[in-house]
């Protein structure tokens, strides 16, 4: 073996916070990119297109909907792919990485504060569910019956509610996979999971459940509410919650959910 | 801080939680720039939570460290810079191949594009790691994972490099390997602390050696001085030829050596010096004594403590 070259000179003098950051989002892309692209994909796309096909066809198909069904569905679904992806994007990796293969650890010893890393994490897990959620528009024209109509379509609504609802979910799964112990992951995911899709609003607009007022109420405290609505409105022409409701809705959780995410993560990085 | 210090640990300890046990129990040393330091003790010591500290991933309860003159809880980011940690197991990234392990972890470095990949071939090749580099790390075996661990902690050249117990698991070969490499990197100037249960890697590899139990250290020095430690293991031990006990005839050297014979068998005896007046002319003295007494040597052994016997009788023979 030949003498090493290494020299205790000085400390890494290229390194930054900044440079830190964008490495490790450069990790995680090309990752997705390059190495687990149909994981991806699959992972985030498979349920929805299931969701839009038979709620959105099957169902109006057999009379057990009707047929405009699809356009209430379709942000919706958008919401919920939105959400879910960005969810299970920090959720899992983080109960993997800090519990199995600690694979963290080497992000964890990179030049960059802790804090940034669980930032770091969230906002790779925001984009993927952001790409996820806009493949369901061209998913919608091929499977609905009737496409998708974007006529009146509010471009700028649906940027922010993409950028403000997956930033909320990823916050969400940050301190779902911070907070429950790994051996009970799989527990706590159909605990959450569950109550999360099916009163998020994603399948109905919310002003519809007007009959059913302490429903209506219950899901308020979803977060995915906010979305699903926000999408409606931006997307449709659809009774939705007011713009201030959904933005204030969507403020608070992000606000909430990234705090407790970001701390949850720091908690367990350093003892 | 003197400047030869790289590490500093003052007063350190760490509780896990309010009511949990003291891991690390108010500790103090220094690894000097340039040294290769060793930290044994057995299981539940505290030398992980130490470690830990001095990596920026444990919190301290009291006391602090200093890695180049920055405190760890003040400055981790600038500590960060400045440290490598190879870990027990491994904690590689298995959604990439080899190289990529490394590129990447340069990048987080700040190491231009240019460069990273031309510095990892370089460092895969110390490593012995050629032809493997595009493979994905997960059909690595376990001392390959090993050696890609330390390629990748030497990728932003750091000036501490912290290894927790390297060489557990390992076959012969890679351990011997390992042994190696550690020793070159400390020719070439990086300081690097290890932490093992392996008595013989230590004394071989260490140039000082803190040993813990139960949170606190309670011996550090050099190999050598940390076996003196045991005086009853320290001496020679003589087999004479002749079926009369020597035992008078040894009474003469006196001056602290102690004096024990048993008979050998086959008409010998064997003779065991031992105690504070053993030095460098005892063997000398020793011959002299036979020679008078007219018994011929038949076989002369110096008798000395291993580090192992140094560890059971500094922390005892309990399990933990």
């Amino acid at each position: 073996m030949s003498a090493p070259t290494t020299a205790a000179g000085a400390p890494a003098p290229r390194a930054s916070a900044a440079r830190a950051f964008v490495a490790l989002c450069e990790r995680d892309l090309w990752v997705t990119v390059r190495h687990e692209p149909l994981a991806f994909l699959s992972q985030a796309l498979l349920q929805p297109i299931f969701f839009l096909f038979v709620f959105g066809r099957v169902l109006p198909e057999i009379g057990a909907a009707r047929g405009a069904y699809g356009t209430a569905l379709l942000p919706g679904i958008m919401a919920l792919t939105l959400v879910l992806t960005a969810l299970q994007n920090t959720a899992l990796p983080l109960v993997i990485e800090f519990s199995f293969t600690k694979e963290i650890e080497d992000r964890l010893l990179a030049p960059l504060p802790v804090a940034a890393v669980a930032v770091q994490k969230m906002l790779i897990a925001a984009l993927r569910g952001i790409v996820a959620a806009i493949l369901i528009l061209p998913l919608g024209e091929l499977i609905l019956p009737g496409g998708i109509h974007l006529g009146g379509a509010s471009w700028g609504a649906l940027a922010a509610i993409l950028v403000f609802g997956s930033l909320t979910a990823a916050g969400m799964g940050l301190v779902l996979g911070t907070a429950v112990p790994p051996n009970r992951i799989s527990v706590a995911f159909a605990l959450v999971l569950t109550p999360l899709i099916f009163t998020g609003a994603a399948f109905y607009p919310w002003a519809s459940l007007a009959t059913l007022r302490w429903f209506q109420v219950v899901t308020l405290l979803n977060p995915l509410t906010y979305v699903s609505e926000g999408m409606r409105a931006a997307l449709t022409a659809l009774p939705h919650l007011g713009a201030g409701w959904v933005a204030l809705g969507l403020g608070v959780s992000l606000a909430l959910f990234g705090a407790l995410g970001v701390l949850g993560f720091v908690r367990r990085a350093v003892d | 801080m003197p400047a030869t210090d790289l590490v500093r640990v003052e007063a350190l300890s760490k509780r896990y939680g309010p009511d949990g046990p003291e891991a690390v129990a108010g500790i103090d040393f220094a690894v000097r720039e340039g040294e290769l330091f060793g930290l044994l003790g057995p299981n539940g010591a505290g030398k992980t939570t130490t470690i830990g500290v001095v990596t920026t991933r444990v919190r301290p309860t009291a006391g602090r460290v200093l890695v180049d003159g920055l405190d760890v809880s003040a400055d981790p980011v600038a500590v960060k810079r400045r440290i490598a940690v190879v870990p027990q197991l491994s904690n590689l990234d298995r959604t990439l191949t080899a190289i990529e392990n490394l590129t990447f972890h340069a990048a987080y470095f700040g190491t231009p594009r240019a460069e990273r990949r031309a510095r990892a071939r370089e460092v895969l090749a110390r490593l012995g790691l050629e032809g493997r580099e595009h493979d994905n790390v997960r059909t690595y075996s376990g001392g390959m994972a090993q050696r890609l661990m330390i390629a990748r902690a030497l990728m932003h050249e750091p000036r501490l490099l912290i290894l927790d117990e390297p060489t557990t698991g390992l076959d012969p070969q890679s351990r011997l390997f390992l042994w190696d490499t550690m020793l070159d990197l400390k020719r070439a100037g990086v300081t690097l602390v290890l932490t093992t249960h392996d008595m013989v890697e230590a004394d071989r590899l260490c140039d000082r050696i803190a040993i813990m139990d139960h949170g606190r250290v309670i011996a550090l020095d050099t190999p050598q001085a940390l076996r003196r430690l045991l005086p009853a293991e320290h001496g020679l031990d003589l087999v004479l030829e002749g079926g009369d006990d020597p035992a008078a005839a040894f009474g003469a050297l006196n001056g602290g050596v102690r004096v024990e014979t048993s008979a050998a068998g086959e008409g010998r005896w064997r003779v065991r010096l031992y105690g504070d007046g053993v030095d460098e002319g005892l063997a000398e003295r020793a011959l002299g004594v036979a020679r008078e007494a007219g018994r011929p040597l038949v076989e002369l052994r110096r008798i000395e403590g291993t580090l192992e016997d140094v560890f059971v009788h500094l922390t005892g023979r309990g399990l933990r």
